[in-house]
């Protein structure tokens, strides 16, 4: 239950400083209820940054794995290594099937369960130095480009809003969920 | 190599060996006095006035050393983490410029002024706050630790790490937090019955994402303003983070900015890619979030030497769980053939550290130094044997196994598996 402040008077007020320790008072919360309403906000692009694996929040545009691999050089392979298979940080190609074996690698293309992920966690963090810095076509071809290196997807596909969410990972069943068990 | 597995308290205690070590002082000859100057006999900080005031205190230039350990990305010296120095502390609470770091890219630097929570999704009235109204709600206080799904992730590896104790499980700390109910604030945007989960996103340099539960929000989740009585830290979420008591770090977002309503989790890199425990069978395990009952001897601990032979050392450590409260400690100095209970010190609080320690008589002998807790929902926190044998040793995340110290006859202590 909120309290509306400001249709009290100060005499009520100091008659509730009297009263306030009345177990009739503490049982219900006495706050305001200060949020403001967003609805103006809620449909803005800077409030919609996550992706969903059905693809919901994919901006439009459009890129293949040519493009991909030139931005990648440019943009990427400083730390991702040359072909994307590591260096400062993680490789992002490479080593499927091998999360059974002795020396499991977990990769983009080996691990990832979703490729809208890839879209999502490009566009917001990568580079570090620049995140938000690649247009939705460079983002989409990036992605062409690092899927495209395990044959999850044909060299000349092209990537976009509707062709992303349907890119069937390769271990797309490999996770179950604890929660809610927690066990 | 000496192994007697103990039965009581009392001989892990042997205090008698140590009595003939307090005989033998006798007094000084009193010499004839002249007026003595106090200049000369007294301590120099008694002698002369001491510093200024000052606007924000700092540690004593003589604890220097007491620092968290960075490791960071070579190339993007931002993404990493910073280790609690646990082994230099003392008591349960993490002093705020002590308590661990998991940045994703950098601590960003917010203005509170500018900053807006969004609560909308899945909900009757999409609602933005500002910083100044979240701090007029009711506050509530817990403490509460923290700990990052990859702590101790190095004993997954096949050989012991040497590094103190805190700089190989110190990415756990432990704070009073203080802010506003989640549940307040969901309460007053009104939740529609489809809206399951939550998706909390940062305002930092990687717009940092993932899922979390609305049960867990509605349960003990709290918007945390305050660390340990000032308002957090940027490194901690400044001007905004969220508390999931008991729940892996990542799940706790700081700088949070928005929290998206929906039916389904996003299945955001850091609960796919990240944070998921990979098992043997090649399949892994996802949101995996409460951290399992825990603890650690944090003194002696690696790389420390005992100075006394024989000497009484005061076995100390802090065990945690992120289901409940701890109930028992025990202590082995025998590499787990015998265990004794250790004094838990109060207050003992759910999803809290909960300090533990036990005087022990050494004498010289090889000893392993371990810890082992449970927790009130009768959880026995594991052996590292076992924790490998259900989860293989590529899980990375959430071991919360059994930490050992080998004592060498010279009193010198390291890091072993004894399994
Ligand atoms: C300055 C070095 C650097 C550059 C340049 C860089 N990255 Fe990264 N990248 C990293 C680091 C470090 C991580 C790990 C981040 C973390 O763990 O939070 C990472 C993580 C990733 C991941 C997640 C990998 C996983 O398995 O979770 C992807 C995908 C990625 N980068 C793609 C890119 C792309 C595409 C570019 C070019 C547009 C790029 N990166 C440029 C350093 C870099």
């Amino acid at each position: 239950m909120k309290m509306d402040i400001s249709a009290i008077s100060i005499r009520i007020s100091l008659l509730l400083v009297l009263f306030w320790c009345s177990a009739a008072l503490l049982a219900e919360p006495q706050y305001q209820a200060l949020g403001q309403s967003a609805s103006e906000l809620t449909e803005q692009p800077q409030w919609n940054l996550t992706i969903s694996p059905d693809g919901t929040g994919l901006p439009p545009g459009s890129g293949d794995a040519k493009v991909g691999q030139q931005i990648f050089e440019q943009r990427c392979a400083g730390c991702h290594g040359f072909d994307a298979i590591g260096a400062s940080a993680m490789p992002l190609v490479g080593e499927l099937g091998s999360l059974r074996s002795e020396y499991p690698e977990k990769t983009v293309n080996s691990y990832w369960p979703y490729a809208t992920t890839l879209f999502d966690y490009i566009r917001r963090a990568m580079p570090p130095a620049a995140p938000y810095s690649l247009s939705s076509h460079e983002i989409y071809a990036l992605c062409a480009y690092i899927l495209s290196q395990d044959g999850i997807i044909e060299a000349n596909v092209e990537l976009n809003e509707v062709t992303l969410p349907q890119v069937k990972m390769p271990n797309r069943d490999g996770f179950s969920a604890v929660y809610p068990n927690n066990r | 190599m000496a192994r007697s597995p103990l039965h009581s308290r009392r001989q892990f205690l042997q205090y008698t060996a140590l009595g003939g070590a307090f005989a033998g002082f006798s007094l000084p000859v009193l010499a004839a006095q002249t007026a003595p100057d106090f200049r000369e006999i007294l301590p120099g900080s008694m002698t002369r006035a001491g510093a200024d005031f000052s606007n924000y205190g700092q540690p004593s230039a003589y604890e220097k050393k007491v620092i968290r350990w960075i490791s960071a990305n070579s190339e993007m010296t931002g993404n990493g983490v910073s280790w609690s120095p646990l082994h230099e502390l003392q008591g349960t609470i993490t002093p705020n410029g002590l308590h661990f770091e998991r940045h994703h890219n950098g601590v960003p630097d917010i203005d509170p002024a500018q900053h807006e929570l969004l609560i909308d999704g899945l909900v009757e009235r999409p609602l933005k706050f500002t910083i100044d109204a979240l701090k007029r709600y009711p506050q509530q206080s817990r403490i509460s630790f923290i700990e990052c799904g990859g702590n101790s992730n190095s004993s997954f590896r096949s050989k012991p790490i040497q590094t103190p104790a805190g700089y190989a499980h110190g990415l756990v700390s432990n704070a009073e937090w203080t802010g506003v109910a989640v549940k307040l604030l969901l309460e007053e945007a009104g939740l529609k019955p489809a809206a399951k989960w939550a998706i909390a996103e940062a305002a930092d340099g990687a717009s940092l994402n993932v899922s979390i539960p609305v049960d867990k929000l509605l349960d003990d989740a709290m918007l945390a303003l305050y660390q340990n009585g000032e308002r957090l830290r940027p490194e901690n979420g400044y001007p905004v983070r969220l508390l999931l008591p008991g729940w892996e770090g990542i799940v706790n977002v700081k700088w949070l900015r928005q929290l998206r309503l929906q039916q389904t989790p996003a299945m955001t890199r850091d609960e796919t890619s990240q944070y998921t425990d990979l098992m043997p069978d090649g399949t892994a395990r996802q949101f995996s979030f409460e951290m399992a009952a825990k603890s650690l001897i944090t003194s002696p601990s690696q790389g420390m030497t005992l100075p006394d032979n024989p000497g009484i050392y005061q076995v100390t450590g802090l065990a945690w769980s992120g289901r409940g409260k701890i109930t028992r400690v025990e202590v082995s100095a025998d590499g787990g053939e015998s265990w004794v209970d250790a004094d838990l010190q109060a207050p003992i609080l759910d999803k809290a550290f909960t300090r533990f320690s036990l005087p022990w008589q050494w004498q010289g002998q090889y000893a392993v130094l371990q810890s082992r807790a449970t927790d009130d929902s009768g959880y026995v926190q594991p052996s590292r044997e076992q924790l490998i044998a259900n989860r293989g040793r590529h899980g990375y995340y959430h071991f919360n196994a059994i930490i050992s110290w080998e004592v060498y006859e010279d009193g010198y202590i390291s890091h072993i598996y004894p399994d």
